[in-house]
């Protein structure tokens, strides 16, 4: 203790000088000021009093934690006296540590007289404000930290600089150091060290392997039902390579192959034994011959006996000569091995070394010569009779032929005689003629002759020894072994040295192709000196397609770099049954034709080489090889096979990756130990004052004071939850927070939500009703609003993808272009009109203001993004109708006693101008139709003024105003508008309702009448996209107009262009713009292309860059044009467009229909494709993405656009046997489309795929306006000609200098497989549901007329009803052709004392909302006659695969009284 | 305000004015201003658009171009996100005497209540090459932005190019209703320091 004591003492002395001397607490030895004269003893002093210090502190901690201190504890804590060692200390320490500080300052002045002490103190105090003590806070038990390092001189200018100015003293704490912060920098690192794996990589850099991942967003578009079937798994297992020619083979090695191929040759043959097989049945037919001789010796010759002798006979002779030449082969075969053998030996006796371990061994296997002996005399014998036999046969059936031949002859020859006599005088030419006739002349017959037996005995023997063994000679059996031995190389000459070293120098490895790409290789594998290599690696390749080509490339590399293709070689597909685990290994040969010269004992490849001395026999050997491999499908989890389905139908793949749980892979890590931890904080003696230390203190205590478990988890962010102000659930909860969550995430229905509330309490449920309720729904099929369970899940499924493509957008629209922002002016070219230059805008100047001839203005045109409601509108100026159907004269002639109340009452209201006999006179007055045009546009509705005739012109401008949704008026939101303004053409009727003719003199009473005729709808997209629409289009006028008839029906033709009449049907021209012209969101378009060619493509490489240039000198041609070579799978994969056009069956139903006509089926069949519901993915997809179907992907879904809709006809039409292309084009109202163009008749026909009319190439009224390109089934012709309308151009494919085609001579049609099914495969409709349906339909239709008119009694008259409806499949039946004039007559005897205006409508069927809009589009409801009463009938009718055409027939009654 | 006691949104009001603005080398300039806020704002009182007079320089107040333009805006909000801001475009002749936009500068309403004054820096679109910088200046038609509230939003601002212009002096002065209520601490938590410090001022002078 007294040792201590002393040391105690030292220290407590040595503390106080460092105090003074040095004026630092801390253990940094350096951090004094100078000069120090025992700086090391000092700190050691120093460290170890702080270490006590901190002991005592952290035991009074201790004892405070655990108790409340007593008054005595607390009195020794604040005099530093913490333990029962105070008391044995020296009675001056403790004094010392009683005193304040002044005093123990004093103190140290007075005992330690150093110097620099003095000095020291003094600057202190200049410091320091006066009369104030330094003050040291470590000593007071507070936390103060290590000082950051400051080299001494340096501190010194800085206090001095600092002691100098005013105020200066503010500077510097307590103690009378400059204040400072904490030293941040620590001692030791925080990050732990990363251990590298790989020596010689930095660990930052070590790459991990990382499983590939799917990309859910390259597979949304994927039909099928959704249910998770890939990915799928090919193994390819790689075994090994062998050669069985390659450039360094030595002779020595060529001839060791022939050896090994013979060998092998003569192992399959010997295990096949052909030659005993043919004997034994050789016997076994001997003897049944035989047989039956002796049996029919026996017993009466039976016929059936007879008869088989010759066959078995003939059997004999053809088994003989099969065994013979099988035994030659074999035969030969062994005399070829030993005859190799022996070159080979011969060989290396020459060249003196050995290359190859080969070695033949003929095996002798001793046989009985005296049997042996007697079994080939036997067999000699047998066959000598046998030939014989033959012989005499053959013998008789020649002398037959002879005598025969012989008497022909001789006939000949007496004619000849007489000839030769008659021609006896002229010499000269008789000879030439002697001479043709010489050739004519029969050679005279030689008699067959006997052969001798002895003469076949010679034969056969001599055949047989020729290639059968001798008897008695030893059986021959080769055995080929690899037991020989190479000579070492240092044996070797060096042209062979030289060789073997080439041979080291070769590697090889195999690339994997699957589709024609690379998906792996094998490693790169030396090839052993017999020319063998292994590679045993197998290829699990992950798929999601049914591959179409499996493809090897054997690659060789000679020494670092030359790598050479040396093979190509196809793998079958294996079948379906072909599983891992129970496949073979095949083998595959392939060869090369690679030409290769060696300067060394190599032999080379494609070069002829000789085994002679002398060079001949020369022989030229191709490098070959065998790779054995094989390939099969893997086996799942549970036993499935991951085969994909041969059909490409249901590839849906929904993300895998959903299933992962992101928390697993952190939660997974092992937590903490700590009791080791606190160990550990104890042994370190860490600073509990340090708050870097703070979290770590704090650990310790909860772990060391044991009421807290170890938590079983590990959090990354342990103090995350101090900062979180809420709990997650209550975050959850929150429906404010939902609220903000949900609109900044840009949801459809909250993304322009306003002033979201403040408080909880006022964000009432139902504003989350409507968003749940559609989350829900996503997967619950509402049959509803749809009808038809299928139609739902299609919608359902459409929506989806709708969804997807829209999530897309709104991560487009946030990257913005410069002119997004900015708007600048383009650059003005010289001449050009617009802004121009100054001196050209003088010109202007002079210009007339009003010019005679003025020029179309460019208006400017408004980004969409700084607009709000009200700005834009709809301008529809309506300028003329032609040929509008007139009412008719039926009634009037009908009811002639009536005729003052019909519905011409209002012209022939002065019954005096009109006498009933002037009945010319009455049609040339008669106003026949007063029209009036109506435009619905967003519920909105403006009308033109009445005009009249058939052929009115009104030229009037409507305006309607255009509301986006949500008040957006971006871009991507104006694409998405669905709306579409309806032009409907009414006419306007007055009737008189005055009662008595006596109040007619007073007042005239008419109510007004309109009756619906037809209409025009133009979708908003299609204005939004082309900016103005102008043309003539044609009214859908419904085919039965009750009550109207067309004008040329009348007869009163007058004299309107031929061309006109010829169309049937009614035109409107119209002009519609928008106001301001709003900018088509090009640039999102052009973005979302970007993005789209990122999709994969199972595309050749090459045939992608032919596509790309096609394109790019095709538009660079005509800008105008567009050029479509390769388009967007439902998948998203970019497809080659032609491998759409595949001719298809159509649904054999519509071919039987009209067996005789093939005009009538193909307008069947086109009014087939017709009713398919249109959807134009330019809404669903705002425009953008133009996605193309499959056609049974089309039939699947029964909805798509233009496109879909003119595959399916073109592939029909090419099924029945057309010749017909895909128009990609531009067309009035739709904008770019596609149409179908067959050759009918030596006359192009041009198809509209979505309303199933045709026209003639030059047709006016055609709506096609511009041709861009002709596809088929294997080429893509591009316009090239200076016009492109229809009227104007040649359909001449043929001509290059007309069309640009893309597969050409020089670069053939490379014969690209078809994405289209086999065959389509038409469900039957099902006639029960298709029933229901139209009864649920009509059923809604009348509910809707009821709430339209909530103001009037709706009456339906039943039996009207039921005569309609026996109407409408007559209607369907003729297609809506040529039934107006019966159907009216005999609506009219049925319903005599009714005025009937009403008409059907004809619409395919997708859903409820377009028929309900139909027919309150017709205004029909509108009629307020208070004793009107309605008629409705619905009529479905089902063609195959539930394509739906609907007709609704509607109408007003009105009784006549 | 709920009937169940307690706001339920909070009130800024500011106002002010556009004092002056410096443009050295430039003259007859005037002033459009707009707030751009958030969607859970709504002014309830006061003017949110408006253009000043066109200001000449004067001999005396050397280099600026006064305004004056008094501010007077009242905003009730649910949420302080998407906070007021005021843009501000200043246009002017350029030598041909075409009108041409001088300076676009945005900057947020003070949140604090006081008095404040700010000054904008400003800034104009850059055309985009040599040749449409030469045409712009020559036919009057520089580059603007398409929307001036576009300076209010950081998306899409790496497209464009921009180059300082001058000054804009504004001062606002905030009162703010229920923010503390609402549970918005909106003064500084050292405000006491900051008055300490004003105390200390005071002794120094």
């Amino acid at each position: 203790m007294s040792e201590y004591d002393s040391i105690h003492g030292e220290k407590s002395r040595s503390r106080r000088a460092s105090r003074t001397g040095s004026g630092s607490q801390d253990p940094p030895l350096s951090f004094c000021l100078p000069p120090v004269p025992s700086a090391s003893r000092t700190g050691f002093a120093e460290f170890s009093v702080r270490e006590r210090m901190r002991e005592k502190l952290k035991a009074a901690r201790v004892s405070i934690q655990n108790d409340f201190p007593s008054a005595e504890e607390a009195y020794k804590f604040f005099t530093f006296d913490f333990d029962s060692e105070a008391e044995r200390k020296k009675t001056g320490i403790k004094k010392r540590n009683e005193l304040n500080h002044e005093e123990e300052e004093a103190e140290e002045e007075d005992a330690e007289t150093h110097e620099e002490g003095q000095e020291e103190d003094e600057t202190v105090r200049t410091k320091m404000p006066e009369n104030m003590q330094p003050r040291f806070l470590e000593d007071e038990g507070l936390y103060t930290g290590e000082r950051p390092f400051v080299s001494p001189s340096n501190l010194n200018i800085l206090e001095n600089r600092i002691l100098r100015q005013e105020r200066g003293k503010e500077w510097f704490g307590d103690d009378g150091k400059i204040l400072a912060l904490p030293n941040p920098i620590k001692q030791s690192l925080t990050r732990p060290p990363i251990f590298s794996l790989e020596e010689g990589i930095e660990p930052e850099l070590e790459t991990l392997y990382r499983k590939a991942i799917k990309v859910t967003a390259a597979n949304q578009y994927l039909v099928g039902s959704g249910d998770f079937q890939g990915p799928f798994q090919l193994d390819i297992d790689i075994s090994g390579l062998i050669f069985t020619h390659h450039p360094c083979f030595s002779r020595e090695h060529v001839l060791a192959a022939k050896l090994a191929q013979l060998y092998d040759q003569y192992l399959a043959r010997k295990q096949k034994n052909l030659t005993t097989l043919l004997t034994d049945k050789l016997h076994a037919l001997r003897n049944a011959v035989q047989c039956s001789i002796e049996g029919g010796d026996a017993a009466a010759p039976k016929p059936i006996a007879q008869q088989s002798i010759p066959e078995y006979k003939m059997e004999i002779r053809q088994t003989r000569r099969l065994r013979d030449a099988e035994q030659e082969k074999d035969r030969t075969l062994l005399k070829a091995i030993i005859k190799v053998w022996k070159e080979m030996k011969s060989l290396r006796d020459f060249q003196k070394f050995t290359n190859t371990p080969m070695k033949l061994y003929l095996r002798k296997e001793e046989v009985d010569q005296r049997l042996d002996e007697k079994a080939y005399e036997a067999e000699i014998q047998d066959e000598i009779n046998e030939l014989l036999e033959e012989y005499r046969e053959e013998y008789e059936k020649k002398m037959e032929e002879y005598k025969a031949e012989l008497q022909e002859w001789k006939s000949w020859k007496r004619a000849q005689s007489k000839k030769k006599k008659k021609k006896k005088d002229l010499r000269e030419e008789e000879e030439s003629i002697d001479e043709s006739d010489l050739g004519e002349e029969p050679v005279k017959p030689v008699p067959p002759k006997m052969v001798n037996s002895l003469e076949i005995e010679q034969q056969v023997r001599e055949k047989v020894d020729s290639f059968r063994r001798k008897p008695g000679e030893p059986v021959l059996i080769p055995e080929l072994v690899l037991s020989g031995s190479i000579t070492p190389s240092e044996l070797c000459p060096r042209a062979e040295v030289l060789r073997r070293e080439d041979v080291k120098k070769r590697s090889s490895f195999i690339k994997v192709l699957f589709n024609s790409k690379e998906v792996s290789r094998t490693v790169t594998r030396p090839i052993s000196s017999d020319f063998r290599v292994h590679f045993g690696q197998i290829f699990n390749l992950q798929i999601f397609n049914w591959p179409e080509s499996l493809k090897l490339q054997i690659y060789e590399t000679t020494g670092i770099s030359s790598t050479t293709l040396l093979a190509e070689l196809f793998l079958p597909v294996p079948e379906t049954t072909v599983l891992t685990g129970s496949a073979p290994i095949e083998e595959i040969e392939f060869s090369s034709n690679q030409r290769v010269m060696l300067d060394h004992e190599g032999v080379g490849s494609g070069v002829s080489f000789s085994f002679e001395a002398d060079g001949s026999n020369k022989m030229t050997l191709m490098t070959s090889g065998k790779v054995s491999n094989s390939v099969s499908w893997a086996v799942g989890e549970k036993g499935v096979p991951l085969i994909p389905p041969v059909a490409q139908q249901n590839t849906g793949i929904a993300s895998a990756l959903k299933s992962i749980d992101a928390i697993a892979s952190i939660g997974t890590s092992g937590l903490t130990d700590m009791k080791k931890l606190a160990k550990w904080a104890a042994e370190t003696k860490l600073d509990p004052n340090d708050p870097n230390n703070a979290a770590l203190m704090q650990l310790i205590t909860v772990a060391t004071s044991g009421e807290a478990r170890v938590p079983d988890f590990f959090r990354l962010e342990q103090l995350q939850q101090e900062f979180n102000f809420v709990t997650d659930e209550e975050l959850d909860r929150s429906k404010r927070f939902r609220l903000l969550q949900l609109r900044n995430a840009e949801v459809a229905e909250f993304r322009n939500y306003k002033e979201v509330p403040l408080h909880e309490r006022e964000i009432s449920e139902k504003i989350f009703q409507d968003y749940e309720k559609r989350l829900r729904e996503r997967d619950v099929v509402d049959s509803k609003h749809y009808l038809d369970a299928r139609r739902a899940v299609v919608a359902n499924y459409l929506q989806k993808v709708r969804e997807s493509v829209i999530n897309r957008f709104l991560v487009a629209k946030h990257h913005f272009l410069l002119s997004d922002l900015v708007n600048e002016e383009e650059i003005p070219s010289l001449g050009s009109e617009g802004p121009g230059i100054l001196g050209l805008g003088i010109f202007k100047l002079a210009e007339p203001k009003r010019p005679l001839k003025p020029r179309r203005k460019e208006r400017k045109k408004v980004t969409a993004q700084n607009l709000s409601d009200g700005d834009i509108k709809l301008l529809v100026n309506i300028i003329r109708a032609y040929d509008i159907p007139v009412r008719k004269a039926v009634s009037k002639l009908q009811q002639p006693s009536k005729h003052s109340r019909s519905f011409n009452e209002m012209f022939t209201a002065s019954p005096s101008a009109q006498s009933p006999g002037e009945n010319i006179d009455w049609v040339l007055n008669q106003v026949l139709v007063r029209p009036f045009v109506e435009v619905s546009f967003q519920r909105t509705v403006c009308r033109t003024t009445t005009a009249e005739g058939p052929n009115p012109n009104w030229n009037e401008e409507l305006e309607l105003p255009f509301r986006a949704p949500n008040g957006d008026y971006s871009s991507h939101s104006l694409q998405s508008v669905k709306d579409e303004v309806f032009i409907n053409l009414f006419d306007e009727v007055l009737y008189d309702v005055g009662e008595d003719d006596h109040e007619r003199g007073s007042g005239i009473h008419t109510r007004v009448e309109r009756h619906w005729l037809g209409c025009v709808k133009i979708p908003f997209t299609t204005i939004y996209f082309q900016a103005r629409i102008d043309g003539t289009f044609k009214v859908d006028i419904p085919p039965v107009l009750l009550g109207y008839s067309k004008e040329k029906n009348l007869g009163n033709d007058r004299g309107y262009d031929s061309v006109r009449n010829l169309s049937e049907g009614s035109y409107i021209t119209l002009f519609i713009t928008i106001e301001p012209q709003l900018i088509p969101g090009e640039s999102v378009r052009e973005k979302m292309n970007e993005m789209l060619k990122k999709f994969d493509t199972q595309e050749d490489e090459k045939l992608l860059q032919a596509a790309e240039k096609y394109e790019a000198e095709c538009t660079s041609k005509f800008p105008s044009r567009q050029c479509l070579t390769t388009v967007i799978d439902l998948s998203g994969k970019s497809v080659f467009i032609t491998r759409y056009i595949k001719p298809l069956n159509p649904p054999q139903e519509l071919l039987d229909a009209h067996p005789n006509s093939s005009q009538i089926t193909a307008e069947l069949v086109a009014r087939y494709v017709a009713l398919i519901p249109f959807l134009p993915d330019s809404v669903s997809f705002a425009g953008i993405c133009d996605l193309w179907s499959t056609s049974d992907q089309f039939l699947h879904l029964l909805a798509g656009d233009e496109e879909e809709h003119a595959v399916l006809l073109c592939n029909y039409f090419l099924g029945m046997g057309k010749k017909a292309w895909l128009i990609i084009g531009n067309a009035i109202p739709e904008g770019a489309t596609a149409y179908v163009l067959t050759l009918e008749q030596n006359q192009y026909a041009i198809w509209n795929p979505s309303t199933g009319c045709f026209y003639g190439q030059f047709d006016t009224f055609c709506p096609l306006k511009n041709v861009y390109c002709l596809i088929s089934c294997d080429n893509i012709w591009f316009n090239i000609q200076e016009y492109d309308s229809p009227v104007r151009i040649n359909f001449d494919t043929s001509k290059a200098k007309l069309w640009k085609s893309f597969f050409s001579r020089s670069s053939p049609y490379p014969g690209l497989s078809s994405i289209q099914p086999e065959e389509l495969i038409y469900q039957p409709s099902d006639k029960a549901a298709v029933v229901e349906l139209q009864g649920r339909i009509e059923k809604i239709l009348k509910e809707k007329i009821m709430e339209w008119r909530p103001r009037h009694l709706t009456r339906w008259n039943r039996y009207c009803t039921s005569t309609l409806r026996h109407f409408l499949p007559l209607l369907e039946q003729n297609r809506g052709k040529d039934v107006e004039d019966d159907h009216q007559a005999e609506l009219q005897k049925q319903l005599g004392d009714y005025r009937v205006s009403g008409f059907p409508i004809h619409m395919p069927f997708s859903e409820v909302g377009p028929l309900i809009e139909a027919v309150h589009s017709t205004g029909v409801h509108t009629i307020d006659i208070p004793s009107v009463e309605f008629a409705l009938a619905v009529y479905v009718h089902a063609y195959p695969q539930n394509v739906l055409s609907v007709w609704v027939y509607v109408a007003s009654l009105v009784r006549n009284r | 305000m709920a009937a169940g006691g307690g706001p339920d949104v909070f009130l800024v009001s500011v106002s002010g004015e556009i004092e002056s603005g410096q443009f050295p080398g430039l003259d007859e300039l005037y002033c459009k201003f707009c707030f751009v806020y958030g969607q859970d704002w709504v002014p309830t009182a006061g003017l949110e658009e408006g253009i000043s007079q066109i200001a000449c320089r004067s001999d005396a107040a050397a280099a600026a171009l006064v305004w004056n333009l008094p501010l007077d805006i009242t905003f009730k909000s649910t949420n302080p996100w998407g906070w007021p801001q005021i843009v501000l475009s200043v246009y002017g002749p350029d030598v041909f005497g075409h009108d041409v936009v001088r300076g676009y500068g945005a900057v947020h309403v003070p949140i604090e209540p006081g008095r404040h004054i700010r000054t904008l820096p400003m800034f104009v679109p850059e055309s985009t090459s040599r040749l449409q910088k030469f045409t712009s200046w020559f036919t009057g038609r520089r580059p603007e932005f398409t929307d001036p509230r576009v300076v209010a939003q950081g998306e899409g601002r790496e497209v464009t190019r921009v180059r300082s212009q001058g000054f804009v002096t504004i001062s606002f002065n905030v009162v703010t209703k229920d923010m503390t209520k609402l549970g918005y601490e909106v003064t500084p938590s050292d405000m006491e320091s900051h008055s300490m410090s004003v105390t200390e001022g005071i002794h120094n002078y």
